[in-house]
């Protein structure tokens, strides 16, 4: 059986790993983007410094060779799915990896898969899964054909970004979710004077609840960011390149480059006007299945039919798209299996405040539930904790500056343990390294 | 960059020049008394006459002077070899003590001063340098790394390592060029132990003053974890104590030089006939230490790494280990992180263990029966074999030479015997290993880039194993670069290491 998988990142590649895992299919995984699987999160951490883009491969290049995935660099043009054949970009190549002399003298070396030199532009599948992620989301306001105006997602937008940012004093970043604040840091790093736009009245307060995201925000601005708030974008101004861009109160605010960071959606739009049900993303079933026969979708792209509760009908985690990723090779392999994302949990990190969420934290308490804060007094550490008012259940966390222990708050989670015995049992949960000023005393104080 | 780190850049670059430049001071003139005080009466008929024509002649610059020795020297044991006449060669090291003792000038008369100008204004000037730090937000700070030619195995890189390996060659065999260094520092070894500096004591001096410099620079980046500060005063105490002081201090009171913290086989020295007939004849203490030294080993390794794993040694208290955390820290994620490099290393570094062993029974073998022959070696060629090529080009000269070309662990990862043996018993039979926190690694790579034992730490993360290797030291900057709080280092019960990954990773249901 030849399983055939469109996109490389976190979800196509789970896939791809755990359909080797359990099978011996023949696996052939295509991207237009990059020849190799490398860490979306991490692009940031290239741009400043920390890393070099061959860093961000969490697999070194002969491991698709020793795991029998083949690799395509190329872009998939229209998909028969009626022939099962995808047609693919006359650009499109096999990617070969030549051993290096350090894997030559230490035996480090797998037989290449045998594939044709040349690269038919059809290619047959049996099954066929659809991981193409996302892309910026775009409105009308921005000219994308103007120099100095972008978003930042994929490695090519890291590549514009360099070059769009070479003699740039300020930039105006438009939108505050997780990407705006990476690439505030991003530019910052640079000694890029960086102003953000927030269409809300406080920082990412469509998740975050008011206090930390006053937290946040405040945080931002300490390092040097113009954070303001409840201010949108009107026009953006230049000739060759941005010169300036105009709020909707008047305002002008002059600047060589525009961050558009006003979210993602599914990057589905080759995939219009095809037999696949396409609504906002890939229509899947619960068990990532498409309405065609043989065809699955997993990661970005995917819009849940019915999403199960409290869950969204898309969402764009990394952690959803390798749960995505491991499910789906369940049911191609073995037996149809049905995704079950367990406790939610989620990560980032804003500048230098690390950030964990478990379970549910909305950023409107709903009435059924306490909520229960606590934030250092100097230091930029936080704590929140909801629980059931009604028999004391604890329901989320969230966590800032400290880091909690994942096997710990799911447990608690899933056995709905009370306020109470959290209370009392913190410590457990605490995965801050040795030495570390403990605040388990003052958190139950103030809870 | 700022002005103050602009004018501390500039007074390192201005102490580091002058130091250099103290090379060429002095004058030096081999006179009368010179020779008879240097040279053995049994060789003042030999060399001593052989030496004549350089009798009252000044030299302005050392390495003329130096060279013309040497020159002398190896043409009267040429001339011995080739008749034959293999008892008359002369194998004292007179070079470095004839050619300190035949210099007059400035770092003679002033060498308090010049200290100051030198190693003093290098110092003080990179303090300065790093102390705008202050000005930034605490939290990881490794902006720029892969961008600057100092860090990235750039110019600069190229130009440290280059000086560095210049440097440990010239210590190691030919010290006799570095004489006007020694005299520097001969007013602080005259405080301490009495004597003229040697170029071990020179050797000593620099080696603390780096760990304690950049030591407070790695103070000032990790001043948000309490763990990198601990741990950063740990190796800077007991560098500055018990590899630099104490040993200085033990001489001053004729009781032997013993770094109480060397254990071997990384002390590979520490049987040999000299050093065991050294304890041996100074009394209580000698014992104790002789006991102390094999007490370490057999007891002290395996204990301690049980609770705490090898960090207790590798990254706390080793004097290797301290130079790499300190001076090396820029260069950590230089390391090489692949499969094939670790192949290389597990070859080589047991491989060191192997000869550090055969060479050590050999030379007790030796030291009991009194037969320098060993089957069909001989123990002492496989002794001095060792102490070249491991002691001297793996340790130093690679070891710390290459820093900024292959990371600050180049002799920990791929050299060092007792990181090896640390390292068996560690995998074997340990509380420790390095958490996994459930599924919340997101793949960056900042782990396995700034580990500077090469260990691809996110192999292990990303599929929600804990880390249990060998080589780890326990650094903990896998933990402190980890943007996800994914890494933890812990002592817990020894059977609930995570050593097989799950098959699906937590937060999953399926």
């Amino acid at each position: 059986m030849h399983i055939v998988i469109i996109g490389n990142g976190i979800a196509g590649i789970t896939a791809a790993r755990h359909i080797r895992k359990l099978s011996d299919h023949r696996i052939t995984v295509i991207s237009k983007e990059t020849d190799h699987f490398f860490s979306r999160t991490a692009l940031m951490y290239v741009y400043m410094g920390h890393l070099r883009y061959e860093h961000t491969k969490p697999y070194e290049d002969w491991f698709w060779d020793k795991n029998r995935i083949e690799l395509i660099r190329g872009t998939v043009e229209k998909i028969d799915f009626d022939q099962k054949t995808l047609h693919l970009s006359a650009d499109s190549r096999v990617v070969k990896h030549q051993p290096t002399l350090l894997e030559k003298l230490t035996k480090t070396v797998f037989p290449t898969i045998q594939t044709p030199q040349t690269l038919p532009t059809e290619l047959k599948y049996d099954k066929l899964i659809i991981a193409t992620g996302s892309v910026p989301r775009w409105a009308d306001e921005y000219p994308r054909e103007l120099a100095g105006v972008q978003g930042l997602y994929s490695f090519q937008d890291l590549e514009l970004l360099e070059k769009n940012t070479q003699n740039v004093q300020k930039a105006v970043i438009v939108g505050g979710g997780l990407i705006g604040v990476e690439m505030a840091e991003m530019l910052h790093s640079r000694g890029i004077h960086v102003t953000m736009l927030v269409r809300e009245a406080s920082y990412w307060n469509n998740v975050l609840p008011h206090e930390e995201s006053a937290l946040i925000g405040q945080h931002i601005r300490r390092h040097g960011i113009d954070l303001r708030l409840s201010t949108e974008l009107r026009t953006v101004k230049g000739r060759a390149r941005v010169e300036a861009i105009q709020t909707k109160e008047g305002e002008e605010i002059a600047c060589q480059l525009v961050g558009v960071t006003i979210g993602v959606m599914p990057n589905v739009q080759f995939l219009q006007n095809s037999p696949l049900r396409i609504n906002r993303g890939v229509v899947v079933n619960e068990y990532l299945e498409t309405n065609l026969p043989d065809v699955y979708a997993v990661g970005d792209c995917v819009e849940h039919q019915q999403p199960r509760e409290g869950r969204k009908a898309i969402e764009q985690i990394w952690y959803t798209g390798r749960m995505m990723g491991e499910t789906v090779a369940r049911t191609i392999c073995d037996t149809r299996t049905a995704y079950q994302p367990g406790v939610f949990f989620n990560s980032a990190k804003f500048f230098d405040i690390e950030y964990q969420t478990y379970g549910d934290v909305p950023a409107q308490c709903p009435p059924d539930v306490a909520s229960v804060y606590w934030q250092h007094p100097t230091k930029e550490v936080a704590l929140r904790i909801n629980y059931q008012k009604e028999n004391q259940a604890v329901t989320g966390f969230n966590a800032f500056g400290l880091r909690l222990r994942h096997e710990v708050c799911e447990r608690w989670l899933k056995q709905h343990q009370t306020i109470e015995y959290v209370r009392q049992h913190l410590p457990e949960a605490n995965f801050d390294p040795e030495f570390f000023e403990r605040y388990e005393a003052q958190i139950t104080a103030t809870l | 960059m700022n002005i103050l780190s602009r004018f501390g850049i500039l007074l390192f670059l201005l102490g580091f020049g002058l130091w250099l430049y103290t090379l060429t001071l002095n004058e030096f003139t081999l006179t009368e008394s010179v020779v008879k005080t240097i040279i053995k009466p049994e060789h003042q008929a030999t060399l001593g006459t052989k030496l004549t024509p350089m009798l009252n002649q000044t030299y302005a610059r050392g390495w003329a002077f130096t060279a013309d020795f040497d020159r002398i020297l190896n043409n009267l044991n040429a001339e011995y070899r080739t008749a034959q006449q293999w008892d008359k060669v002369i194998y004292d090291e007179y070079s470095f003590a004839i050619s300190k003792a035949a210099a007059v000038g400035p770092l003679k008369t002033q060498p308090w001063r010049w200290l100051f100008l030198t190693l003093g204004l290098a110092a003080l000037g990179a303090l300065i340098f790093f102390l705008p730090d202050l000005q930034r937000l605490s939290g990881i700070s490794n902006n720029g790394v892969f961008q600057n030619p100092a860090t990235n195995r750039g110019w600069i890189g190229w130009l440290v390592g280059t000086f560095l390996i210049g440097f440990y060659i010239f210590l190691y065999y030919y010290p006799q060029y570095l004489v006007n260094w020694t005299m520097l520092v001969d007013p602080v070894s005259k405080a301490l132990n009495g004597g003229e500096a040697s170029r071990w004591f020179l050797y000593g001096f620099l080696y603390t003053i780096c760990v304690v410099v950049m030591g407070l620079r790695m103070l000032l980046k990790y001043r948000h974890s309490r763990y990198q500060q601990v741990r950063t005063l740990s190796v800077m105490f007991f560098q500055t104590a018990f590899a630099f002081l104490i040993p200085e201090v033990l001489v001053s009171l004729n009781m032997p030089y013993f770094d109480f913290k060397n254990i071997w086989p990384l002390d590979y020295d520490f049987f040999f006939d000299y050093n065991l007939n050294g304890l041996i004849q100074s009394g209580h203490l000698g014992i104790f230490m002789l006991v102390w030294g094999i007490v370490l080993f057999v007891l002290g390794v395996p204990v301690m790494t049980y609770f705490f794993g090898k960090r207790w040694y590798c990254s706390w208290v080793c004097g290797c280990g301290g130079l790499a955390e300190t001076l090396g820290d820029p260069y950590r994620q230089l390391s090489n992180k692949s499969i094939a490099s670790w192949k290389i290393e597990r070859y080589l570094i047991h491989g060191v263990l192997v000869f550090a062993v055969v060479m050590t029974a050999m030379v007790l073998y030796s030291y009991f029966t009194g037969s320098s022959q060993v089957l069909f070696l001989d123990s002492y060629s496989v002794r001095s074999a060792y102490g070249f090529w491991i002691g001297g080009i793996f340790a130093g000269v690679v070891g710390t030479g290459f820093y900024p070309l292959m990371g600050n662990r180049v002799w920990c990862r791929f050299g060092c015997p007792l990181a090896a043996y640390l390292g068996y018993w560690q995998r074997a039979k340990s509380r420790f290993r390095i958490t996994t926190n459930g599924g919340q690694c997101i793949s960056c790579g900042n782990c396995s880039t700034y580990c500077e034992m090469g260990i691809d730490v996110r192999a292990y993360a990303q599929r929600g194993q804990d880390i249990v290797r060998s080589s780890c030291v326990g650094c903990g900057i896998c933990s402190a670069v980890c943007p996800r709080g994914v890494l933890n280092l812990e002592n817990l019960a020894e059977g609930s290491r995570v050593t097989v990954a799950p098959e699906v990773l937590r937060g999953n249901e399926i």
